[in-house]
């Protein structure tokens, strides 16, 4: 009877364990999302920062998607389908992004450039 | 020539600068949701307010041309002064008009209908918030004008509906 109970209370410390530290990972993973989420009707906070209707609406629809299984990517796609780019703070590299992701590889190419030119001239001026 | 040449560079980069400012002051600078159209719009069951039975949005017996899906509540005074016009709208015989009740109490809801009067044929309720979220709505109230054919939103409106948007639909449910 003894060792039936010790099973019993063992499964359960288990059982106990594995939920806890699924919720744990699943708040983890609303955290995350919802900290690269722009709150749409409030200035500068994420929906992770937020308090009003749409960020808890938003949180909710998160912790249901996680629920139905979905991986990160498909979360943010869906919500950009119908939100658009601006919900997600990182943009994506697209045709009307291009020059905001292009421009400062360029800015630092071309200061890069600059420098190693000036350090090259007062090079050649020294050698001389 | 040497220094005109960085004098050329510098003087087109600052005017550059300048131009892309002033563009940038005269864009408003208010993200909304109301371009985000020719979506598909994607069924969704839910409880109806009066008769508590559960009902599909997309319903087979909606035969008429558009559905107006309007997000709204009681407790929002926007919703009061854009009624009168949803209940014009209702008027319009190729129209449908649809409420989604948003974060509401039944009651409440129920009595602000009592007293404005009911446009809707349907009044889903949304308790929680996750259906509006889904149809990528912004808050209350907002109001959406779907083709029934296509089954897409083809305009959106985010905030009351006044005078010019009720006669905008008007024309948009006529062409």
């Amino acid at each position: 009877m003894k060792t039936i109970n010790k099973i019993f209370l063992f499964l359960i410390t288990i059982i106990f364990l594995a939920n806890t530290s699924y919720a744990n990972l699943k708040n983890e993973r609303v955290d995350k999302i919802s900290k690269n989420l722009r709150c749409l009707i409030c200035q500068g906070q994420s929906i992770y920062d937020s308090q009003s209707d749409f960020a808890l609406s938003v949180r909710d629809l998160i912790i249901k998607k996680i629920d139905e299984g979905e991986k990160d990517d498909n979360i943010y796609k869906y919500l950009k389908l119908k939100y658009g780019d601006w919900i997600v703070y990182e943009p994506e590299l697209n045709k009307n992004t291009i020059l905001l992701w292009i421009l400062p590889l360029i800015l630092f190419i071309f200061g890069g450039l600059l420098i190693f030119r000036k350090v090259i001239i007062k090079l050649n001026k020294n050698n001389v | 020539m040497k220094k005109k040449i960085n004098f050329i560079i510098i003087f087109s980069l600052i005017i550059f600068i300048f131009i892309t400012f002033i563009i940038g002051l005269n864009k408003n600078s208010t993200y909304t949701t109301a371009n985000i159209k020719n979506v598909n719009i994607e069924n969704f069951k839910s409880k109806e307010l009066f008769s508590d039975e559960i009902i599909n949005f997309i319903n087979p017996n909606f035969k008429k041309k558009i559905t107006i899906l309007n997000i709204w509540a009681s407790w929002c005074l926007p919703c009061r002064t854009e009624h009168e016009f949803l209940i014009n709208l209702s008027e319009n015989k190729e129209v449908i008009l649809v409420g989604l009740n948003y974060k509401d109490k039944t009651e409440n809801a129920k009595s602000f209908l009592n007293e404005l009067g009911n446009p809707y044929e349907k009044v889903l309720i949304d308790d929680k918030g996750l259906i509006s979220i889904e149809l990528g709505a912004f808050g209350v109230p907002e109001t959406y004008i779907i083709n029934n054919q296509e089954k897409k939103i083809i305009k959106k409106y985010v905030g009351p509906i006044d005078e010019i948007k009720s006669k905008e639909i008007e024309s948009l449910v006529k062409s």
